[in-house]
């Protein structure tokens, strides 16, 4: 019930700030979702939405220094990895 | 698909696997307190990877799963006056009232329809101008922007034909419920990213001081969930106890403030029956007096007075939820109680416990 999935902003149209509607492609399915939480939001921005509201942008740096750390635990590797499930 | 593929890395997931199994040095049980957290663990088979030190516990993280059945019981009443269309997200269609539910009714011809959004229940009021649209609005504190602002658009556009029948429940009291039962064995919890999202995790400060527990902010692919893990045992492991936030491409302290006026605008702190639990003090979300006119059980005098009538059934599902028990130790798990035939709430939403058990988990019931 609280997924929520990422998506990037196609278009934006509409002038009052609670009725702002965005085209947003989730890896090629595209939607029309409520832009009313994320003002700031830009065309090609990246947003987490659910029940037809962007809820919060996708911040890109975090998301970058996040998967460096995945990188990082490297430092443990040892074992041979399995598949997983 | 860009912010979902890099987080399921299988080789990141078994590093940090092995980054847990160095770091522990004794048995932890935490709990994560999410469905859509516990359905990930189940399909990834996190649980089955994690070293035997670490035990997770499933919480009551499914709103569907802890809405009463007296209140869906309301639900079906409502859709069975004329004139009426209920709607509601697909889970909540399902889930068993004390004698049917609502697909069950719209079988026998009440008009019951699933919505995407609020939003779109509010498109079928505009467009049903001689219908009552009532929205059964479910969900924790992710969902209830998106009914917030169905509320607060209802009102500019002065709709008369739209109501609510207000499920949503807060997380933080259900923790605090949890970790208030004297022998809780819950070390640790991963927070749900999305409430987080919506609503910052400032509320939840107090709890780790309160209860000195750790408390880890964490996201839904493989990886945010296995760091997340990963984070709760290094501060376990250092008796530490504090908020960190493994999400934070996507959730900022302070939440979103937009979400968060809107939804206090429209909605006031109430007292909530959660299945299978009890009445939790300030758990739920009820419409303030100025949005009244579009409370349904106001507008329809439904009686106030939740029914008592209880089938006798084998389902533990109050249990699972207060992570008590696994779905598998349910005598009804697999067999009497499956997702095409339901005896509880936990076995219907694709995020409730027994359903990720069953789809991803079978094979523990034989255990």
């Amino acid at each position: 019930m609280c997924l929520a999935v990422p998506g990037k902003i196609l278009a934006i149209t509409g002038d009052d700030p609670l009725l702002t509607m965005g085209r947003i492609s989730f890896g090629g399915v595209v939607r029309e979702v409520s832009l009313a939480y994320v003002p700031e939001a830009q065309v090609g921005d990246y947003v987490i939405v659910h029940a037809g509201f962007a809820l919060n942008l996708i911040d890109e740096a975090a998301a970058t220094e996040t998967l460096a750390t995945f990188a990082e635990i490297a430092a443990f590797s040892g074992g041979k990895p399995n598949e997983i499930r | 698909m860009k912010f979902v593929d890099e987080f399921r890395d299988p080789q990141a997931v078994h590093r940090y696997i092995q980054a847990i199994a160095q770091t522990v040095t004794q048995p932890w049980t935490i709990m994560e307190i999410c469905g859509g957290q516990t359905h990930s663990i189940m399909k990834y088979g996190l649980d089955q990877l994690l070293p035997p030190e670490i035990q997770l516990i499933h919480g009551p993280g499914c709103p569907v799963c802890v809405t009463p059945a007296e209140l869906i019981d309301q639900a079906i009443a409502l859709a069975q006056l004329p004139g009426v269309i209920l709607c509601s997200f697909g889970d909540m269609l399902r889930v068993p009232g004390t004698t049917a539910d609502l697909l069950s009714v719209k079988a026998q011809g009440a008009d019951v329809r699933m919505v995407y959004s609020p939003l779109d229940a509010l498109q079928l009021a505009q467009a049903n101008p001689a219908k009552e649209i009532i929205f059964f609005a479910v969900g924790f504190e992710t969902t209830a922007p998106t009914t917030a602002m169905a509320v607060y658009q209802a009102d500019r556009l002065g709709l008369k034909n739209f109501s609510l029948l207000v499920a949503h429940v807060l997380v933080p009291p259900a923790i605090e419920a949890i970790l208030s039962v004297p022998d809780c064995q819950i070390q640790g919890f991963l927070l749900a990213g999305h409430v987080c999202t919506v609503m910052g995790y400032g509320e939840y400060q107090a709890i780790a001081q309160t209860y000195q527990i750790p408390l880890v902010v964490t996201g839904f692919e493989p990886l945010d969930i296995v760091q997340g893990i990963y984070l709760c045992v290094q501060q376990l492991e250092a008796g530490q106890a504090e908020i960190t936030n493994q999400y934070q491409r996507v959730v900022q302290a302070q939440g979103n403030p937009t979400a968060k006026k809107i939804v206090a605008e429209v909605f006031t702190t109430v007292p909530k029956m959660w299945r299978g639990i009890a009445e939790i003090p300030r758990s739920g979300l009820g419409l303030r007096e100025k949005y009244q006119a579009f409370d349904a059980s106001r507008k329809f005098k439904l009686n106030s007075g939740l029914s008592q009538l209880q089938e006798p059934s084998p389902c533990i599902s109050g249990e699972i939820l207060q992570g008590q028990k696994k779905p598998h130790h349910c005598p009804a798990f697999g067999n009497a109680c499956t997702p095409e035939h339901p005896l509880g709430a936990p076995m219907v939403s694709s995020e409730g416990a027994c359903a990720a058990y069953y789809r991803y988990g079978k094979f523990l019931a034989m255990a």
